[in-house]
């Protein structure tokens, strides 16, 4: 046994729990941190805001599949860390963030640069520690390690006292945990899917509706086995995009709020409808009463609190998205199932129907449409690219046109809805998934609630690409200001905003632009060709809307269509 | 669905914070926390939480899935609908003027009561019981005036099995 220093233990902990990368920013509470950090092989990625530091963890967790790890300091350095962790929290992404804190003693006095982080933080992290004692350090980082990863994952915070990261202990490390009050569970009741194979027996309309926990345990395989050997076409929630292919003809495309006709339609006719790895989010369902009103429902969860909470589920299933579906799989393998085809025949014409008579569309005329630039997009990167978006009209149309393969490709504040978290959760991800193109797809409002980051971005040789879909509005609202309020914009125009071009130079990286629709593919080619960081800054149709629309609260067969 | 009372008891580990996220939770999602006892159990490292709170049946499952869903909680018992028994501990300081002091007694006797603290114009009474035996006391005491009451909520465990 050795005695080493909680900075000391820190490190070595992050080199037992595989951490290889950390975003984050000093300050004066952890500065002790850092002098250790620095005689690691960890990389370190210094971003220019903190909020910045943990969306890129974000990122760099889907695209990698690992725990993303922060390192920030305490006070403002912790609570600009709040929105990331809100965000990664509502979407169940594993993150272990790092505070720096005063030292114990002067906890409380409201002594400079003090807050209480564990405090502010313990309705939006999945478990929080203040460590107190250098002794308990490890098995903390350990919990936390294994906490944020296990489970529904999520984030958790660890609170530094900067007495404790100098304090000295013997160390060894703490081996295996087991936590008595944590114990998720994987293994699904198989009464419970045994009944699940009977309903899609003598189901008619069944529909899979999958969401972002398919993504996160890595069901994509077993989900798309499972639907093709049903005949059951499949929707999903944004999060859950990509873990279906957006190409098979079994896919609905989205649904809710901005879903597609056919994916709204089918959701509110079926009379199964097999959810796995949702939480019935208000945008996905509109009005609970009349969402898959004529359904029985499935849900299949590791958290039993997304189960049951928002609507009423005839089989819930708590276990695993990927252990569940491949059971289920495997008892449909020894199911009749030879004649499934012919029995789906009338709803897939149905859906066809939908399909035919109302796709998405838009009209490409003098100017450019937003959703044109993503059609190019998807086109030019034949959709392959790594999409990260902003929130807003932006994110609609990024998850609406650009049609997800594979799970991990689009990364997207989905539950908190964070506008500014595409630019950094791109650099995230390029770091995570390095050799793969990262595109941000953005507006020009979001844009700047973390343009900073391209200066990251630059230092670091990391080559991500910005898409501005610029209308000069902030578009989302300004949509819903058309509809229902009267065309009355308040506040959602921006009278002045700066050159995208210019600001992209400015921070050493390429700036491009397309003012007419010929030039849309041009510009596409090179920025995407460029070996570095570029913003492409698309000058937009300025009252474009995204549709189908449901407006908030309303049934989601209602849409308000183009 | 209609709204019922449930009697809760939590076992949570006893480290500083974890009522903060209880509290927390229920104040975050809108719940309603009626009455709240906290201590020690038998082995320091475990407090248990005895908590009274309402809801439909689809609430109070979301209850229990939540509290059971926070690392610090060990285990969550609905004792509504079981076998239990139930106190609260209640103190009253009840105005005693000359002319009502042996009234008041009387009552308390019957209650099984005690006279903790006495005064010239007034008593303070210990009373344990269950929700309606304390609020049966209160109601024959209210014309005498009570000044103040203190009441601990309650705490309850289940009966063993015959």
């Amino acid at each position: 046994m050795s005695k080493l220093t909680g900075a000391q233990i820190l490190m070595e902990m992050l080199k037992e729990e595989g951490v290889d990368t950390i975003f984050g920013y000093p300050g004066g509470a952890v500065i002790d941190v850092y002098d250790e950090l620095e005689k690691t092989d960890i990389n370190h990625y210094l971003v220019r805001h903190e909020q910045g530091a943990v969306h890129a963890a974000d990122g760099y967790a889907r695209a990698s599949g690992k725990v993303g790890v922060c390192l920030v300091t305490s006070g403002p350095g912790a609570t600009n860390t709040v929105t990331g962790i809100a965000s990664a929290y509502m979407d169940s992404i594993p993150l272990v963030v790092f505070t720096g804190q005063v030292p114990t003693k002067l906890i409380g006095n409201d002594a400079f640069q003090e807050v209480d982080i564990v405090g502010i933080t313990r309705p939006c992290t999945k478990h929080n520690y203040l460590v107190s004692d250098v002794k308990n350090l490890a098995r903390k980082v350990k919990e936390a390690f294994h906490i944020a990863r296990s489970g529904r994952p999520g984030p958790v915070l660890v609170d530094l006292p900067k007495d404790v990261v100098n304090a000295t202990t013997n160390f060894s490390p703490p081996g295996e945990i087991s936590l008595r009050s944590y114990n998720p569970t994987y293994e699904p009741n198989i009464k419970q899917l045994k009944k699940v194979v009977s309903l899609i027996r003598t189901a008619k309309k069944p529909v899979v509706f999958s969401g972002g926990g398919v993504v996160l345990s890595k069901a994509h395989e077993e989900l798309t086995e499972f639907a093709r050997k049903g005949q059951i076409p499949v929707t999903s929630t944004l999060m859950g995009l990509g873990a279906f292919p957006g190409t098979d003809p079994l896919w609905l495309g989205m649904l809710g709020m901005h879903g597609t006709y056919r994916a709204n339609m089918a959701v509110t006719d079926c009379d199964l409808l097999i959810s796995v790895g949702v939480r019935f989010d208000d945008r996905v369902t509109g009005k609970t009463d009349e969402f898959a009103s004529q359904a029985k429902i499935v849900q299949i969860d590791i958290d039993p609190t997304s189960i049951q909470k928002n609507v009423q589920v005839s089989v819930p299933v708590v276990g695993d998205c990927k252990i569940s579906l491949r059971q289920l799989n495997e008892l449909l393998e020894t199911e009749e199932c030879s004649d499934r085809a012919e029995d789906r025949q009338e709803w897939l014409a149905q859906i066809d129907e939908w399909k035919r008579t109302t796709p998405l569309a838009y009209k490409q005329e003098d100017i450019i449409k937003p959703q044109y630039v993503i059609d190019k997009l998807y086109e030019l990167t034949k959709g392959d690219a790594i999409i990260t978006t902003e929130v807003g009209q932006n994110q609609m149309w990024a998850a609406q046109y650009y049609h997800f393969r594979e799970p991990g490709r689009f990364i997207t504040s989905g539950g908190l809805g964070v506008m500014g978290f595409g630019l950094p959760a791109a650099i995230g991800a390029q770091v995570g998934a390095p050799g793969n193109l990262v595109v941000d797809v953005a507006g020009d409002g979001s844009i700047q609630m973390n343009i900073q980051e391209m200066a990251t971005a630059v230092q670091y040789n990391l080559p991500v690409k910005v898409v501005i879909l610029n209308n000069c509005f902030l578009g989302m609202v300004r949509q819903w200001q058309e509809l229902f309020y009267n065309k009355r914009y308040a506040s959602t125009q921006f009278h002045h905003t700066p050159d995208f071009v210019k600001l992209a130079e400015a921070y050493g990286a390429k700036g491009l632009r397309a003012k007419t629709p010929d030039e849309v593919e041009k510009v596409l080619s090179e920025g995407l060709a460029h070996p570095g960081a570029v913003i492409m800054d698309f000058v937009v149709e300025q009252e474009e809307c995204v549709y189908p629309m449901v407006p908030a609260g309303a049934p989601i067969k209602n849409m308000l269509l183009v | 669905m209609t709204e019922k009372r449930h009697l809760l008891s939590i076992l949570v580990d006893n480290e500083p914070g974890v009522l903060s996220r209880i509290v927390g939770l229920f104040s975050g999602r809108g719940y309603n926390i009626e009455s709240l006892c906290v201590a020690e159990t038998m082995d320091p490292a475990i407090s248990r939480i005895t908590m009274t709170t309402r809801g439909n049946p689809m609430i109070i499952e979301q209850i229990k899935k939540q509290l059971n869903k926070l690392v610090n909680v060990l285990k969550v018992f609905d004792l509504t609908g079981q076998e239990y028994v139930q106190r609260e501990m209640v103190l009253i300081k009840v105005t005693a003027v000359q002319q009502h002091r042996a009234e008041i007694l009387r009552i308390t006797d019957i209650f099984r009561g005690q006279v903790v603290d006495v005064g010239q114009d007034h008593f303070t009474i210990k009373i344990t019981g269950d929700n309606e035996k304390i609020s049966a006391i209160l109601s024959l005491l209210r014309p005498f005036g009570i000044r103040e009451i203190a009441r601990t909520g309650s705490i309850a465990l289940f009966r063993e099995k015959k």
